[in-house]
């Protein structure tokens, strides 16, 4: 199908809102937009980070998922105490895939699921005597724990536990890091208030711990990787490649990092930032406190990583910039082999994206990489910033949409019929009963990594086999093709 | 009066962020811009101006209030 003229896109849009009432139609009107290149600031043309209409299907999470699931959870070596209702904790526990190297159970607690499992009477008498007690069996049955944060559901905000108090006495008890976290379900629109609540809880529990203490020796390469949370192994696949090019990666945020290495991130030199959305807000703050500049890097796809590869290095000295060139180079026969392999197969398949943080530009590139074009993206809980930062990386009269319904991107699907659909676990069976190929793009439909080189390899060889899978042709009934239904009424 | 992150981009302009509303902006003119007097009328790349008492130079990054000087909304 031919790409979709800005006339025909705005059409679209305009057919699709029809259905609403007259105030969710001028609403949603606001989250739907044609891209277009030439504007320089997305608040011209698109609305974000608003609440979600009641009644639509929206596909965003809670602040507790932005805050537990997302920037604490993947810390390995605490315990994050999903503190209330059994449920929120259990329901979400490990389905991130944020892997790490350690004993679970023993050193580290990635997948296990510690919750305070509120009762009745915990919501009646308040919670706070149960923390106190969790805390010290927390030590007592896991002593090589190096600390705890408390990651508050929704009844703690209500009932009003005060929950810092508790963490207090909990951190002189065990002396190590207890951290409170106020990042209850039901704050903000989306997870994305979560993830500026967790970044401030860091900001005021955990990193001023190792200020004025000189005692780790530093070196002028120094770098930290923020907001990679290590999905099928990312973090180490971007780690790597900045290592070889002579960098030193202290700490990892928070994909396979631990607590020591947060404390120490105050050390280094530059800040790199993949997942922009949810951990801006710390790399700030550490730019006006400790003067750690900070930048925007995109490992998807080989374009993007020599890209960001020469950004990074442009803040070091010659050694470095050697260090990035000679990573380019070492890698090409490797990555040119992969695009020589798959281009052929994917050339010119259009792909449409909906997810969250950084997937819906970061990944653009990559795609490009393999010859293909996204026609449409959207985020779940993005910002103006992201929709900024994402006009220029999309092509014109493009569709964007922000917090799209499932009406919405079921209409917008039939209407510009992608070749492949990049989103969540709820959108995928929708897509794949209504015959389009679709990949599960919030932890790579289980397989993994998509960062650096390495990455990418596996990123074209999971679209190909997704795409030019033989099972397509076969999801059409063989009675129900054109020529037979035609056959049936001339029958008739 | 919204607090406003300033700070020096690569080619040494100031950057005007406003955490809130997620406003990042260059800032395309500042009325005092010596090492004794900084501040007063700055007017960025959107059209939009903000006013900043004005202080001996401060050292970037740095967190300031500011007030909107037009009534934009
Ligand atoms: S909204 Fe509240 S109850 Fe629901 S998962 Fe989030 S914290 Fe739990």
């Amino acid at each position: 199908m031919a790409a979709l003229t800005r006339e025909e896109t705005e059409a679209l849009i305009q057919e699709v809102l029809e259905i609403y009432p007259e105030q969710a139609k001028k609403d949603r009107a606001k989250h739907l937009a044609v891209n277009d290149q030439s504007l320089e600031k997305s608040n011209k043309c698109i609305t974000s980070n608003r609440k979600s209409l009641p009644g639509v299907m929206t596909i965003r999470g809670c602040a507790y998922a932005g805050s537990k699931g997302v920037v604490w959870g993947p810390i390995k070596d605490m315990i994050h105490i999903s503190h209330g209702p059994v449920g929120c904790g259990q329901y979400s526990r490990a389905g991130r895939r944020n892997y790490y190297v350690g004993t679970t159970g023993v050193n580290t607690f990635g997948t296990m699921n510690f919750t305070s499992d509120f009762t009745e009477k915990d919501i009646v008498f308040g919670g706070d005597k149960k923390l106190a007690k969790i805390i010290t069996e927390i030590e007592g049955l896991f002593p090589l724990h190096k600390g705890i944060s408390i990651q508050s559901e929704c009844p703690i905000g209500l009932i009003g536990d005060d929950i810092e108090a508790v963490a207090k006495k909990g951190n002189k008890e065990i002396n190590k890091p207890v951290v409170p976290v106020r990042c209850e379900g039901f704050r903000g629109v989306s997870q994305s208030l979560g993830h500026h609540i967790a970044n401030d809880a860091i900001r005021d529990w955990v990193l001023e711990n190792r200020d004025g203490d000189d005692s780790f020796p530093t070196t002028p390469y120094d770098v930290a990787v923020i907001g990679d949370y290590n999905i099928g192994g990312d973090a180490w696949a971007s780690r790597t490649l900045l290592e070889e090019m002579g960098l030193r990666v202290v700490a990892q945020w928070s994909g396979d990092g631990t607590i020591a290495e947060i404390e120490k991130t105050p050390k280094v030199k530059l800040n790199l930032i993949h997942c922009y959305r949810s951990m801006n807000y710390i790399a700030r703050h550490m730019e006006e406190k400790y003067k750690i500049p900070w930048i925007e890097y995109n490992f998807f796809g080989p374009t993007k990583i020599a890209e960001s590869l020469r950004r990074i290095a442009s803040h070091f000295d010659d050694t470095i910039k050697a260090g990035a060139e000679r990573v380019i180079a070492r890698y090409e026969a490797e990555y040119q082999a992969v695009i020589d392999k798959y281009k052929p197969r994917l050339q010119g398949k259009r792909v449409m994206l909906y997810i969250g943080g950084l997937r819906p530009r970061h990944v653009i590139g990559a795609y490009e990489d393999l010859g293909m074009e996204v026609v449409g993206t959207g985020y779940e809980f993005g910002h103006n910033d992201d929709y900024d930062r994402t006009i220029q990386e999309m092509g014109n009269s493009t569709l964007l949409y922000d917090d799209v319904t499932g009406y919405e991107f079921e209409e917008f699907v039939k209407r510009v019929q992608p070749d492949l659909i990049g989103s969540g676990i709820k959108e995928k069976y929708i897509f794949q009963k209504m015959g389009v190929p679709f990949r599960q793009m919030h932890s790579w439909d289980y397989s993994g990594p998509y960062h650096g080189y390495d990455g990418f390899a596996i990123f074209a060889r999971d679209m190909d086999m997704t795409i030019n899978n033989p099972c397509w042709k076969q999801v059409k009934a063989p009675w129900k093709t054109d020529a037979s239904s035609e056959a049936v009424k001339a029958a008739a | 009066m919204p607090s406003v992150m300033l700070k020096k981009n690569s080619e040494g302009k100031l950057v005007f962020y406003v955490p809130k509303k997620d406003l990042e902006e260059v800032a395309e003119s500042v009325e005092f811009d010596t090492a004794e007097k900084w501040g007063g009328e700055v007017v960025l790349a959107d059209g939009s101006k903000y006013y900043f008492e004005p202080i001996p130079m401060p050292d970037f990054p740095i967190t300031l209030r500011a007030k909107r000087v037009d009534s934009g909304e």
